[in-house]
């Protein structure tokens, strides 16, 4: 058996109930101790309970005490919740006791592990609870709830059966070859279906890439070559100072991140050391984390120095970014106007002073506008939120590609079958599933076959 | 004294005994009666979609299924042909008078193997280990090891209309006690259903009516080694007809008739091959169902009618058959019935075919719930092998999911267990672009020559066919396709994009558009056929074959974690009651067996895992 668990489960002092959680084989023999009311031991599941934590003879608080018998809770052991009304000292003073009475304090997420192992949550409700538990603001807290609302499992789920459907359609050709009363899966067929499913993949793509935003915020790389202001910019966006912001080249060698909120949403700035080569060993670091750095943003800031024509360097930069979401900064307007613009055609373009502290907002609402933030208080959340669930959907949108080469090039369908197979296979990972005999069942059920 | 015996003379028996005698142990074979060795109670059919590339597995490792198909079929044919290269599979219809008898002779012509006629009622066992056999004479025969393959014999009522009555599928004598002497052993026994449609006289058939189904216009064989020697133009054709509403509405008036759905059988028949009767009944809105006839030898009378597997009464079955086109005057001349049986429970068994419960005593073929004449077959073998390395002193042979179509049928019988009789299909196979038709001897024929079943004549053939794919791969390597004008015409005509310089057959052979054929044509040479289609195989199928290896990898690193002999489930924590029932039944030696068990989720592996790592942290 499993030992028994305790946590506050409500954030503390924010609410004027707190409730302690108590999981575990033990969970009501050791709450029954400290509880002056009803016997426990011999309370139905699903019932609460009126009375008092006491500390021997001495009142803790008044509380109702809620019992849930295995398997009938949320991780399926017993479970006692206990709520309290005394505020902080009161609560903390009740986990205590129950740690000295036989409780091991939850690690973070532990009930919904149990709840896993015990299979009370799939694997992607679990992960959701998890982002839930971690969920900073109300947006997150939203958009994770609906991930324990079983939609994403559901849609995932439907988009199996669909290929399940294709699947045992191929199988039957293949293994009952000689009946012609079977639909013969053709390759206009394949193209049509599969064509389908990819929209469906994409669409939960593009939209769980939104709900990548809001869990884990924009990241923002700030570029350009040495002493065109990153730092001074990157100070002014969070208005502290945090950079080391010199006149002299180079001395910025760490990436420096600086966070604030923007429209709800987090923004996570980066500096960096200039993109120049340099023989510098300790900024050839940095140069080198920049290079990397420069593939993982979601954004880059590229600054440029409005007082001087461009130069190679500036070039260099303006290549580089040339296949990312980009914003290009001319900075230092309040020195005389050199730079060619010719450059920046069909750039959006945006001229700040970061010393003055002019237009530094017109970057902000850019950044707002190109990512659809003022939406994406309103809209409903129903993406998958985590890197792994997206990496696995991105997985199964580049075996659908090789599908459709392979069927546009009359490979044979068996063949095809193989990445049919591990489509299925990997969308079972996604929500933890991957019981294949649900194949064979799909196939007998739907198909009249035999001898 | 015998080394073994082997109880039955149906496909399992046959490879059973002819492997522990070609080995070079002393075995008898056991049978009811000799007229019924290698029998076809059924369809007269050998392969089939994944059952051909068994057939062909059976002939790699040095059984006889292959060989002897090939000198006794009517009509050949390769299934599947442009679906890719893993799922072609070779079908014959095998003469139910010619089959049997080569087997027959086969088996007679063998050192080491006595046969003899008998029913055995007793195995005799001391402190769980088989010591022989007792038969319904009450003759004691002692053996080492002994090898049940009774088929569908087992304590078996034949079933039709509302009559049910003791007899084996010719209506014969059953085995009566044997069953009960395998339970007083402590073997689980389950009840299992099949059944056979109705045959007809060849002669009051319409063929008119039928559409005629040939055999294929090139030479083929199961037998990995010797050449075909049939001649194509001496097939006989298959027909084919179908159901209509009549048939339909006859059916549906008259279920109360039929054995199936009146109640009287208890077994559980299988999806794949399910009766007329329960076609109609589960799949309403269809307007009509292929029938197959199929010829049942050269020479005789009878047409077998396949898909029109049934349970009804006689004189409905006559009203039935005349139902449908070309068959309205055809006269029956075996009625179909259905037929109830007795199994083991396969979870019984080791991966090896032995029993758990019993040391020696090995079980094979329809005995252990599967359906079809190859699964018996290929399990006989198998049973006969692992006997044999087991008196030897060695290890069994256990083979892998990625290495054949048999250690798919094993291991799903050991960790799947069934619930219908088992069928493969290629379905059950994840690997299969890795087990083809193809290259069953490559997979296994090495296998077959350590145990002591490839004589020197059949390995060297198979080391000649490997030296003939080596000698081409490095010809095409190094052979450049002249750069003129007509080879450019020519690759133009088949849309393929022109030479640019001297180009080396096997870099152009990548492209997906050529094929063997073209590189013949561009160089103006002929290639040896096997080779060709090796070669061929392994360049164009190189990234499917690449995926697949990748996924075998994963299986087998699961397969490395060895679970201990001794561990107790019910210490493991937070395991679904069901998982840890079949855990404790099953008993899995490694992780990836676990995986398969059927009723054993990903999170109760999740927790073994878990429970793995903390007690035994050293493995």
């Amino acid at each position: 058996m499993s030992d028994t668990i305790a946590a506050i489960a409500t954030s503390v002092g924010r609410s004027a109930i707190n409730i302690i959680r108590v999981s575990g084989s033990e969970a009501i023999k050791i709450v029954d101790n400290l509880f002056k009311g009803v016997d426990l031991t011999k309370a139905k599941t699903h019932t609460i309970h009126y009375g008092f934590i006491m500390d021997k003879n001495e009142k803790i608080d008044e509380v109702l005490v809620s019992v849930f018998l295995s398997p009938k809770s949320y991780t399926g052991e017993d479970i006692v919740e206990i709520n309290s009304h005394g505020g902080v000292a009161s609560t903390n003073k009740i986990l205590e006791l129950l740690l000295n009475n036989g409780c091991r304090l939850a690690e973070p997420g532990e009930f919904l592990k149990r709840a896993f192992l015990n299979g009370k949550k799939d694997l992607l409700e679990a992960e959701s609870i998890g982002d839930l538990i971690n969920a900073e603001t109300e947006m997150e807290r939203k958009m994770s709830m609906k991930g324990v609302t079983k939609e994403l499992s559901q849609m995932i789920t439907s988009l199996r059966e669909k290929l399940l459907n294709i699947i045992a359609n191929i199988e039957v050709n293949i293994d009952y070859p000689e009946y012609d009363d079977v639909i013969i899966y053709t390759k206009e067929l394949l193209t049509k279906n599969i064509k389908e499913i990819k929209e469906e993949l994409t669409k939960i793509l593009k939209e769980s890439e939104t709900g990548k935003i809001i869990r884990d915020g924009i990241t923002v790389g700030i570029l350009g070559k040495p002493n065109v202001g990153k730092s001074s910019l990157l100070n002014a966006l969070i208005k502290e100072d945090k950079a080391i912001v010199t006149d002299i080249e180079g001395t910025t060698r760490d990436i420096v991140e600086g966070k604030f909120l923007l429209n709800g949403i987090t923004l996570n700035l980066i500096d960096t050391a200039g993109l120049r080569e340099t023989d510098n060993i300790v900024e050839q670091i940095g140069v080198e984390k920049s290079k990397k750095i420069l593939e993982e943003v979601d954004l880059i800031l590229a600054l440029f120095d409005i007082s001087k024509p461009l130069t190679e360097e500036d070039k260099e930069l303006l290549e580089k970014t040339k296949n990312k979401k980009t914003i290009i900064i001319l900075n230092k307007s309040d020195l005389t106007e050199q730079i060619n613009n010719e450059e920046f055609k069909n750039k959006e373009i945006i001229k700040v002073s970061v010393k003055e502290n002019k237009n530094i907002d017109k970057i902000l609402d850019k950044i707002s506008e190109m990512f659809n933030l003022k939406e994406l208080e309103t809209q409903d959340y129903t993406y998958l939120s985590n890197s792994r669930q997206i990496s696995i959907i991105k997985n199964c949108v580049k075996i659908i590609n090789d599908i459709e080469v392979a069927n546009n090039n009359d490979t044979e369908i068996d063949l095809i079958q193989i990445d049919l197979q591990n489509l299925w296979n990997l969308l079972g990972e996604l929500i933890g599933d991957t019981y294949k005999d649900g194949l064979l069942d799909e196939i007998f059920s739907k198909f009249c076959l035999g001898k | 004294m015998y080394e073994v015996i082997v109880i039955g003379g149906g496909h399992a028996g046959c490879e059973a005994s002819l492997a522990c005698a070609r080995i070079g142990h002393k075995t008898l074979l056991i049978t009811g009666n000799f007229n019924n060795i290698a029998d076809m109670p059924c369809n007269p059919s050998i392969g089939g979609s994944a059952k051909g590339i068994v057939v062909r597995e059976i002939d790699a490792l040095g059984g006889e299924m292959g060989y002897n198909a090939d000198i006794s079929h009517l009509q050949i044919k390769m299934l599947n042909s442009k679906k890719g290269p893993g799922v072609r599979s070779l079908r014959c219809q095998a003469d139910k008078t010619t089959y049997p008898q080569n087997m027959l002779n086969t088996l007679k012509n063998t050192k080491n193997l006595d046969l003899k006629e008998a029913l055995v009622k007793e195995i005799i066992t001391e402190n769980n280990e088989i010591k022989g056999i007792i038969t319904e004479e009450n003759e004691k025969i002692l053996a080492k090891k002994v090898i049940i393959t009774t088929g569908t014999y087992l304590n078996a009522d034949i079933l039709r209309g509302h009559s049910k009555h003791k007899g084996g599928p010719h209506g014969e004598k059953p085995s009566l006690y044997l069953s009960e002497s395998l339970q007083k052993n402590g073997l689980r026994i389950r009840r299992l259903k099949t059944g056979t449609p109705p045959r007809v006289l060849k002669s009051t058939i319409d063929y008119n009516e039928c559409s005629e189904e040939k055999g294929d216009d090139t030479l083929l064989s199961f037998s990995n080694f010797y050449d075909p020697i049939y001649k194509i133009e001496d097939q006989l054709p298959c027909y084919l007809t179908y159901t209509n509403a009549k048939t339909h509405k006859l059916i549906l008036d008259n279920l109360d008739k039929c054995a199936l759905y009146s109640g009287l059988i208890v077994g559980i028949g299988p999806r794949y091959c399910p009766s007329i009767e329960d076609k109609i009944v589960k799949f309403k809105d269809k307007e009509r169902h292929q029938i197959f006839l199929e010829p049942e030898r050269l020479n005789g009378e009878e047409m077998y009618v396949g898909g029109f597997s049934t349970t009804m009464p006689e004189e409905l079955q006559e009203e039935l058959i005349h139902s449908m086109d070309g068959l309205h005057n055809a006269k029956i001349t075996k009625y179909g019935y259905a037929i109830e049986y007795d199994a083991i429970d396969s979870t019984e068994l080791k991966m090896s075919l032995e029993t758990k419960k019993i040391e020696g005593l090995y079980t094979a073929g329809q005995i252990n719930g599967t359906s079809g004449y190859e699964e018996a077959a290929a399990q006989g073998l198998i049973a006969g092998i692992n006997a044999s390395l087991s008196l030897e002193g060695k290890e069994p042979l256990i083979l892998k999911r990625n290495e054949a179509y048999i250690g798919v049928l094993v291991d799903d019988l050991i960790n799947k267990g069934i619930t219908e009789p088992y069928r493969l299909l290629t379905s059950r196979a994840e690997f299969r672009l890795l087990l083809r038709h193809d290259n069953a001897d490559i997979r296994l024929t090495e296998i077959g020559r350590k145990v002591g079943l490839i004589n020197d004549e059949k390995y060297n053939i198979f080391k000649q066919k490997q030296q003939r794919v080596k000698e081409l791969e490095e010809h095409l390597k190094e052979v450049k396709i002249p750069l003129t004008e007509e080879n450019n015409k020519y690759l133009e005509s088949i849309n393929s994009s022109k030479l640019l310089g001297k180009t080396v057959a096997y870099e152009l052979l990548k492209r997906p558009e050529i094929t063997m054929k073209d590189i013949e044509h561009l160089l103006n040479e002929t290639f040896d056929k096997h080779a060709s289609e090796q070669v061929e195989i392994n360049i164009k199928y190189k990234g499917y074959i690449d995926k697949t290896n990748k996924e075998v990898e994963k299986m087998l690193n699961l397969e490395k974690k060895q679970i201990p002999k001794d561990i107790n489930y019910d210490n493991v924590r937070n395991l679904a009651t069901e998982a840890r029932q079949k855990l404790s039944l099953v008993r899995p030696l490694t992780i990836g067996q676990a995986t398969r068990i059927s009723g054993v989720n990903p999170s109760d592996i999740t927790m073994l895992l878990v429970y793995l790592k903390k007690e035994y942290p050293n493995e």
